[in-house]
């Protein structure tokens, strides 16, 4: 990053960071001076701040609180351990990157026979758009279990779940992505007497890689999403998911800001993944540096 | 057999305002070998009639030969290449592989298709840019890759589009130089769109003047310079009694749409 960039990004994340405290000491203070109340005490400013940060069950819980939470269920704790976020992480990461190859795949077929059939366009694209309007959190609980019924093994009907958010952003980035070619090239092929095949692989696929990567960023934060709601309706034991009905069940905000923060870091680093693999070949296939 | 032969060709262009007659009854011959300039203001049909002589627009009526056969059949025998007015090279291909695409999809294997390549970027002075890829390249340079793409099915007939429209005098009259000396190399019959004069007479052994609203020709004009023409010869008497018929045929064609 350069210099110029550092100093703005420093000062946006600390006044966010000063904002959430600040958020946090007014969102707790009352439950705190309440229970002071009770105890009969009455703490003077100063620890009444010490104490709204270091609430266990707190409204809002303090930056550093979670990233305790994190530090100790993630590398104190081993993966082994029923509470280990890792262990949580992974259960919802496999079922997610499961249902972002498939719903990847299924984005890819469809928008290839929308393409290649015109007729595809006008039948298929409104039932596609309708699936997306369906609210997930009502459908899950019926595909989870309906799946449930058949025996699968648990990964699958949230890797379903999955991949229903995520082939929507696919489909719609590469449908516009293989009719991006300008007229000139698709001219230039025909001059050569090129097959539609042959018209595919050599213009349509490179031309379309741009806008799939854009959909495949979208596609596999939905896929983090869809499996951690596809956890939710039938109180799955494990994952992310997992942790945060138990948090709220039992009131333990911090774990669900942790579970939270997971989730966001889980997100965060498969998108900044697909974000250099897309850099890497942009270099390969000849882009600018830079 | 001719290379080209149109009879009362026309083509009327479907539009949402109504028909446009893009090109009205052309007769018109070209016999192998020979450089063709198709000179006329815009909306003339010189580009419409060189992408039905490729099979890229459909003639309405009359009738046309390439080759001695329809366009599509010479356009599937791969008998020509056509060279547009922007170079059109892939952003992802190396020139080189910009170059071997036309031998990829004709089915010639890796080896033949490096060979090929490398001569057609000879011809056109590349050898060294194999493996830079468009953007690294002048816009020149560009062009003179998409010469040698045009060029790499090694057809008997090349189709160019204006292809030096965009690029400055200098660079213009450097490629014209090389485009006479690949074309007294090669013996290519050419199909040469312009709407400069000097370039045209430089260039051609006939020149195709042609007016607009309907595109039809108005005159053609044999411009016998000899095979040997150094840039200077611009400045010849009989170069410029060549370009002064050019010019006012173009300015008859012109005064006919008032």
């Amino acid at each position: 990053m350069k210099a110029s960039a550092a100093l703005p990004v420093a000062v946006v994340s600390a006044s966010l960071i000063a904002f959430w405290y600040v958020a946090a000491i007014g969102l707790n203070w009352q439950v705190v001076a309440d229970m002071q109340a009770r105890a009969g005490a009455a703490p003077g400013f100063g620890e009444m701040l010490s104490l709204t940060l270091s609430h266990n069950r707190p409204l809002l819980p303090a930056p550093h609180q979670i990233l305790v939470e994190l530090w100790d269920t993630t590398v104190v704790l081993p993966v082994t351990s029923r509470r280990s976020l890792v262990h949580h992480a992974w259960i919802t990461l496999s079922a997610a990157l499961t249902g972002f190859a498939m719903g990847t795949a299924l984005g890819i077929v469809l928008a290839v026979a929308i393409v290649h059939l015109r007729a595809l366009e006008r039948s298929l694209m409104p039932w596609i758009i309708a699936s997306q309007a369906v609210p997930v959190l009502a459908l899950a609980p019926i595909v989870i279990v309906a799946l449930g019924a058949l025996n699968l093994p648990d990964l699958l009907p949230k890797a379903i779940i999955s991949a229903y958010l995520c082939f929507f952003p696919v489909t719609i980035g590469m449908v516009k992505g293989l009719a991006a070619p300008d007229r000139l090239s698709l001219d230039l092929l025909r001059t050569y007497s090129a097959t539609r095949a042959q018209v595919f692989w050599a213009l349509r696929v490179p031309t379309s890689l741009p806008y799939l990567f854009a959909g495949l960023k979208v596609a596999v934060a939905a896929a983090v999403v869809g499996a951690i709601v596809a956890e939710l309706p039938t109180g799955a034991q494990a994952g992310l998911g997992a942790r945060l009905l138990a948090g709220s069940y039992f009131g333990q905000t911090i774990q669900i800001w942790s579970a939270l923060a997971a989730a966001a870091i889980v997100s965060a680093s498969l998108v900044g993944l697909l974000g250099v693999t897309e850099r890497v070949v942009a270099q390969r296939l000849g882009a600018r540096a830079g | 057999m001719a290379a080209i032969e149109a009879r009362g060709l026309s083509l009327t262009f479907t539009t949402r305002d109504g028909p446009v007659q893009a090109l009205y009854n052309i007769d018109l011959r070209v016999e192998p070998g020979e450089f063709i300039s198709l000179i006329g203001p815009s909306g003339c049909g010189k580009t419409t009639l060189l992408r039905v002589i490729a099979d890229l627009e459909h003639p309405t009526g009359g009738e046309i030969r390439v080759n001695g056969t329809t366009p599509e059949e010479a356009r599937l025998r791969r008998d020509y290449g056509y060279v547009f007015q922007a170079p059109a090279l892939f952003p992802w291909r190396t020139i080189e592989g910009n170059v071997m695409l036309p031998l990829q999809i004709m089915g010639l294997n890796k080896a033949a298709r490096r060979e090929r390549a490398r001569q057609q970027l000879a011809l056109v002075n590349l050898e060294g840019f194999a493996r830079k890829f468009p953007w690294q390249l002048s816009g020149g340079m560009q062009q003179r890759a998409s010469i040698a793409r045009a060029l790499a099915f090694e057809p008997q007939l090349l189709l160019m589009d204006e292809p030096f429209g965009a690029l400055d005098e200098i660079v213009r009259d450097h490629l014209n130089e090389q485009l006479l000396k690949l074309w007294a190399a090669t013996h290519k019959t050419v199909i040469f769109v312009t709407h400069s004069i000097p370039e045209a007479v430089f260039l051609s052994t006939r020149i195709v003047v042609m007016s607009p609203r309907p595109g039809r020709i108005h005159d053609v004009i044999d411009c016998d310079l000899g095979a040997e023409r150094p840039l200077e010869i611009r400045e010849t008497p009989a170069f410029l009694r060549i370009a002064q018929r050019v010019r006012e045929g173009l300015r008859a064609g012109h005064s006919y749409e008032s």
